[in-house]
């Protein structure tokens, strides 16, 4: 359960709403991922998005992240609304992924990784760079002070220096989530964060993204297939089933849901 | 008009041997997913074995038949390249295999530098001829029609209709043996196709073995027509825009892609040569290939590249 | 125990950043560059000059180019010839063409000339990659040769391309003997490879590197996928070009398109797999060894009181070329600069094992 000793805030439902999904179709040629789903996501809550295998809940946040684009349905975020943007406008606007299968970049160190995700917000040209003196050089550093702080908070300085792709596979999940800290985001999209940990690991990658929601006051998105961490760090919730939304409350609502629990347990005949 | 038609056939036949070289490219592509950068070293080192064998095992053998000759010269050629297939195979892919796309294609780079200069040492540097008997005299056809007639070289046909056979023999070997059946299954996945038993190294020498009897077909056909010279090399280069547009997957395309290459070269060199100084065959299939790889990167017939997050 | 990292630790970031974090390193460079600017002028003779040094700082530029391009953002390029082509030419034009024109602006200019042919033949990048890309190229490499050839504006009304410079001054000062020649060379190379290697370890180094190893992921971070791949072919072109420029004025003196044809751009991309892809050491390790090879093999033999014709010589620097490429593309695909590197962390071991 969340601590209820964190720092106290608006309660959930008097939050604006940060994100809002309207009605978003997605098909593949003849195949519907997605059919007209509909959520809202507010500001500093924790929203988690379940169901099972197929649901389509990786798709959904694609859509929101701009990889894929949706023939129907729009997007609202803080109001603006979108229906076709790209990732970068996406990332610009404030949204950061971590993914499923890892995305990072195998051939550079963990520090040069994370510094990928202060990209945005670095203004020296190319000219600047290359004779580094000066303006490049205290912007190189100021940004890596920001990043050495995201590494002391994820606890992996003893592996800054090295290549990304010898570190173990939950060492290496902490990086991914800190090059997407690194972008400063408003919303953070987390897809199975937990996957293919074991229980310590778990316990630190859900103190991590609480600490995250707690002292930056980041929204999360996340996927998840492990129902106790759902039920522990969650605000609200939103099943998917074959690509369809069937519940949508907080984690206590939601599992008390017959048609949830169909879904996850099939039927009794 | 009987002009542009000779033309139009010269370039088919000089497409029909482009074929036959950018043949052993889709081969290997298809079954191994290795782009062989090498193919042109194969050919021109194929050629040499021929052309020096055939010289060669008359004197040592001490016999005279050129028929005789010619068919020893193939025997042990076709030996050297299952030879050649196996080295490959054992130094420089099965070590290879795990890592990316762009390091087996320069590993191939590599080779044909190699090939190029362990045939040059072995066989010698000068020009040397082929003469399995191709009809050198050219022909001429629909006298009745043209004034004239058409000029044709009966060499390009008969080599356009070994091509051809080449083709089908080649289809019917992957589509109906349990080898061609087990190439298709390796270049869709090496690890999957090794997991259910295939042997990727006997595969890869054999794929390589077939792409080096289609190099010496084609180096035979090309030397007999040109002369074995090192810039049999270079001409096979022009294999590679050959299977951009007929598809890196394809063995029919590898035919189109080529009479399409063929007849766009010469053609354009006759009409769109002289207003831009001539010579622009060394570029045409090049640029053709470019605009295709925009427009169309699969080529006619090739698989749609998919790329996955 | 002398390459030894005890007691030198960094406080600030500024100096957990510099390009040569280790004492040793520093005086070792700092060592280096003292020589090569003021022992080698005064002790080497014509033919090292000539044969080896300057070809050798010359390919050493055009090597890291191609790396930045190649190595660091993963773009393969089969044309690095003929853009060195561009702009040897182009230096051309504008060294014949306008009275008085200083030599480094013509330099300079050539540099631009290519980087403006660089992105416009780096455009099918942004579609295609890998092999495709490479067929891209090479149909730059030839349209290019055919240009120089035949369009004859370009060559400034040479029939058949072949052009000849003489009688270069930098700012005054001669730029005629081996030795000036030498020193004009070693001087932009360090620039640029300072350059470069700011650029590498930089924002923009890290958008080439995460093109290379994940374009996909990279957009997602906010990473323009267009700027980050255009700017590697304009950065690599730029000193391509300048070092094809200083190629022909410097090296040749008199060349032709055929100078910079496709075994100029096979010889280059062996340089950057053999010395290290994504190193810039790796650019200079591979120059030298190219360079190199060839004087080594013609004198071999002699050592051995053997003698081998000059075509089975050639054919025999195919053949190790060839075997080297798969060897190292085996052994170590980060080439020499990886053997290199590995070697120094003995070396901080020693005389210990492990």
């Amino acid at each position: 359960m969340r601590d209820p000793a964190s720092t106290p805030r608006p309660a959930a439902h008097e939050r604006p709403v940060i994100l809002d999904v309207h009605n978003i179709s997605l098909s593949f040629g003849g195949v519907k991922a997605l059919t007209d789903i509909s959520f809202d996501v507010r500001e500093h809550e924790v929203r988690a998005i379940i169901g099972p295998n197929g649901a389509g809940k990786s798709s959904m946040l694609n859509c929101i992240n701009g990889v894929y684009q949706p023939q129907q349905g729009s997007i609202t975020f803080r109001g603006q609304q979108f229906r076709h943007m790209n990732s970068r406008q996406v990332a610009e606007m404030g949204v950061a992924r971590t993914f499923q299968n890892l995305a990072l970049f195998k051939g550079m160190s963990v520090l040069d990784n994370i510094m990928t995700g202060r990209n945005l917000k670095m203004k020296s040209g190319l000219l600047a760079q290359a004779i580094r003196f000066g303006r490049a050089e205290r912007e190189e550093i100021a940004h890596r002070e920001f990043v050495e702080h995201i590494i002391d908070f994820l606890e992996i300085q003893l592996h800054r220096k090295t290549p990304v792709g010898r570190l173990p596979y939950g060492l290496q999940k902490r990086v991914d989530l800190g090059r997407a800290l690194a972008m400063e985001p408003q919303v953070l999209l987390l897809d199975e964060p937990m996957a293919g940990m074991n229980v310590e690991e778990k316990q630190d990658m859900s103190r991590f993204i609480l600490d995250v929601n707690d002292e930056f006051g980041t929204t999360i998105v996340l996927i998840e297939h492990d129902m106790g961490v759902v039920m522990d760090i969650s605000d609200r919730v939103v099943v998917l089933d074959y690509g369809k939304k069937i519940g949508d409350g907080t984690p206590h609502e939601v599992r008390g849901n017959p048609d949830v629990i169909r879904a996850y347990l099939g039927t009794t005949h | 008009m009987g002009f542009f038609l000779e033309t139009l056939f010269g370039g088919l036949m000089v497409g029909m041997l482009y074929s036959l070289i950018a043949i052993g490219f889709v081969l290997i592509y298809k079954a191994s997913g290795v782009f062989n950068f090498a193919q042109g070293a194969m050919v021109l080192f194929a050629a040499l074995a021929m052309a020096r064998f055939s010289e060669w095992l008359p004197a040592w053998l001490g016999f005279e038949s050129l028929v005789l000759a010619n068919v020893l010269a193939f025997l042990l050629a076709m030996v050297m390249m299952i030879a050649v297939a196996w080295l490959i195979e054992r130094l420089a892919l099965s070590k290879l295999v795990n890592q990316e796309g762009i390091s087996l294609l320069m590993a191939t780079l590599g080779i044909a530098y190699f090939l190029d200069g362990l045939g040059q040492s072995l066989f010698g540097n000068d020009i040397y001829k082929i003469d399995v008997g191709m009809p050198k005299e050219p022909m001429m056809v629909l006298e009745s029609t043209f004034q004239g007639g058409l000029l044709l070289s009966r060499e390009d046909l008969v080599a356009a209709v070994i091509a051809a056979a080449l083709v089908v023999l080649l289809a019917l070997f992957f589509q109906k043996t349990s080898t061609g059946r087990a190439l298709r299954a390796v270049a869709d996945d090496h690890q999957a196709a090794q997991s259910i038993g295939i042997p990727l190294s006997r595969i890869w020498v054999i794929v390589w073995s077939v792409a080096g009897f289609a190099a010496l077909v084609a180096g035979i056909i090309w030397g007999s027509k040109l002369g074995v010279q090192f810039s049999l090399s270079l001409v096979a280069l022009k294999a590679l825009p050959v299977v951009i547009l007929g598809g890196l997957t394809s063995i029919p395309g590898a035919i189109i892609g080529g009479l399409l290459i063929g007849v766009g070269e010469k053609l354009s060199e006759i009409y769109l040569g002289p207003m831009l100084g001539g010579g622009i065959e060394i570029w045409f299939a090049y640029v053709l290939a470019l605009v295709f790889l925009l427009v169309r990167p699969q080529g006619l017939f090739g698989e749609k590249i998919i790329d996955r997050v | 125990m002398f390459y030894r990292e005890n007691g030198q630790f960094k406080s600030t970031y500024r100096a957990d950043q510099q390009i040569f974090p280790i004492l040793q390193d520093r005086v070792l460079m700092l060592l280096f560059l003292v020589v090569a600017f003021a022992v080698v002028p005064a002790i080497a003779s014509d033919y090292w000059f000539r044969a080896i040094l300057i070809p050798f700082l010359i390919l050493s530029l055009a090597a890291l180019g191609l790396n930045i391009l190649v190595g660091y953002c993963g773009q393969i390029s089969l044309g690095t010839g003929a853009f060195m082509a561009v702009g040897a030419y182009a230096a051309y034009n504008f060294h014949v063409r306008v009275d008085g024109m200083p030599l480094i602006v013509s330099l300079l200019m050539g540099g631009l000339c290519a980087t403006v042919v660089g992105v416009l033949f780096g455009i099918p990048s942004l579609r295609i990659k890998g092999l495709y890309l490479a067929v891209a190229t090479l149909a730059a490499q030839f349209f290019i040769d055919w240009a120089f050839l035949r369009i004859n504006w370009l060559t400034n009304n040479s029939a058949s391309g072949s052009v000849s410079v003489a009688g270069l001054s930098l700012f005054g000062l001669p730029v005629e003997s081996a030795a000036q020649k030498y020193l004009l060379c070693l001087t932009l190379l360090v620039l640029f490879a300072l350059m470069a290697k700011n650029l590498v370890r930089s924002a923009i180094g890290r958008e080439w590197m995460a093109m290379r190893d994940m374009d996909v992921a990279a957009a997602v971070i906010g990473i323009r996928p267009v700027y980050a791949k255009l700017s590697a072919f304009a950065v690599s072109s730029f000193i391509v070009g300048v070092a094809g420029a200083l190629w022909g004025f410097v090296h040749l003196g008199t060349w032709e398109p055929a100078a910079f044809n496709i075994d100029r751009s096979f010889q280059l991309l062996f340089m950057v797999i053999i010395g290290g892809l994504g190193s810039i050491m790796g650019s200079f390790f591979g120059a030298a060894f190219i360079v190199l090879l060839p004087i080594v093999l013609n004198q071999l033999p002699g050592w051995f009181g053997l003698s081998i014709s000059t075509a089975l010589s050639s054919h025999l620097e195919f053949m190790i070329f060839g075997a080297l490429i798969v060897f190292f593309l085996v052994v170590e695909p980060h080439g020499l600069a990886r053997l290199w590197s590995t070697a120094k962390e003995k070396l901080r071991l020693w005389p210990f094992p492990y």
